[in-house]
């Protein structure tokens, strides 16, 4: 499924999505960033409570599909402008990270 | 490609919301480039955590990287503090990071694991008191 079709499947939104027709791949959920960059793999979709604006670099340099902000976060302004520079999709749940894996392991 | 090329960048210290734009550059380098995307991502995740880390443990340095016919050079020079035990420093999970750096997101412990398991070569040379050098290849 891409980025766009998961962002309007039940309980997630878009937030804002820079490269919408990106194929989502398998999921990681984390919130330390090295342990995101050595485990997660290109095409993921990375679920996180992290909203720092680091969060965008990651992405970008990890090669993630997307980033789920899960438990409502939102992005800081930072992380929004950085995200959108480096094309990375962001989309927001207000579940926690378990229930939003889960419900993503439904749709992909 | 007959000549390697070179790019290099300043890295400043203790700025976390520029950290990790020289990695983007290169990112974005290499890609204009044509290389493997899978090679690109392992300079990126090599690159980052290096890059994080002068940014934090060393108050910035500097970055070159060299690009030629079958290998990409990852060059780290920092005038920080040095690191005292590298074998320790290298374990997974262990880090000096402060609270307010791990309450971003950083400080597993993850960073120089992530650096060697992505690269196929890494040299760390370090000098307490003087400063850190650390050098990565990835073949392609
Ligand atoms: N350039 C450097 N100068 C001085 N000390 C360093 C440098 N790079 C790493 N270190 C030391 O090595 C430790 C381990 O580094 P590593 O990158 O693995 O973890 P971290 O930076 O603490 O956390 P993480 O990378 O997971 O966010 C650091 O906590 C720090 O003490
Ligand atoms: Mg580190």
């Amino acid at each position: 499924m891409t980025v766009s079709e998961l962002a309007s499947a039940g309980g997630f939104r878009a937030i804002a999505l820079s490269d919408p027709s990106r194929e989502v791949a398998g999921c990681y959920v984390g919130d330390l960033l090295s342990w995101v960059m050595g485990r997660a793999q290109a095409g993921n979709a990375w679920i996180t409570i992290m909203s720092n604006v680091n969060v965008a670099a990651v992405a970008s340099l990890a090669d993630v599909a997307c980033v789920i902000f899960a438990e409502g976060v939102q992005p800081d302004e930072q992380a929004l402008a950085a995200a959108q520079m480096r094309g990375v999709n962001l989309i927001a749940a207000d579940m926690p990270e378990y229930e939003a894996a889960v419900a993503l392991s439904g749709l992909i | 490609m007959a000549e390697s090329l070179r790019f290099h960048y300043d890295v400043d210290g203790g700025n976390f919301t520029s950290a990790g734009q020289a990695s983007v550059q290169v990112k974005n380098n290499l890609s204009q480039l044509g290389l493997d995307p899978a090679v690109i991502r392992r300079v990126s995740i090599a690159m980052y955590e290096g890059e994080i880390n002068m940014v934090i443990h060393a108050d910035g340095g500097s970055a070159d990287i060299i690009v030629d016919d079958s290998c990409v050079t990852i060059i780290l020079a920092d005038k920080g503090p040095g690191i005292a035990d590298v074998e320790q420093a290298m374990q997974d999970g262990f880090s000096t990071a402060p609270d307010n750096i791990r309450s971003l997101g950083f400080g597993a412990g993850m960073g120089l694991p992530n650096m060697k398991r992505y690269t196929d070569f890494m040299q760390i040379d370090s000098v307490v008191g003087e400063g850190t050098t650390i050098t990565m290849k990835v073949n392609f």
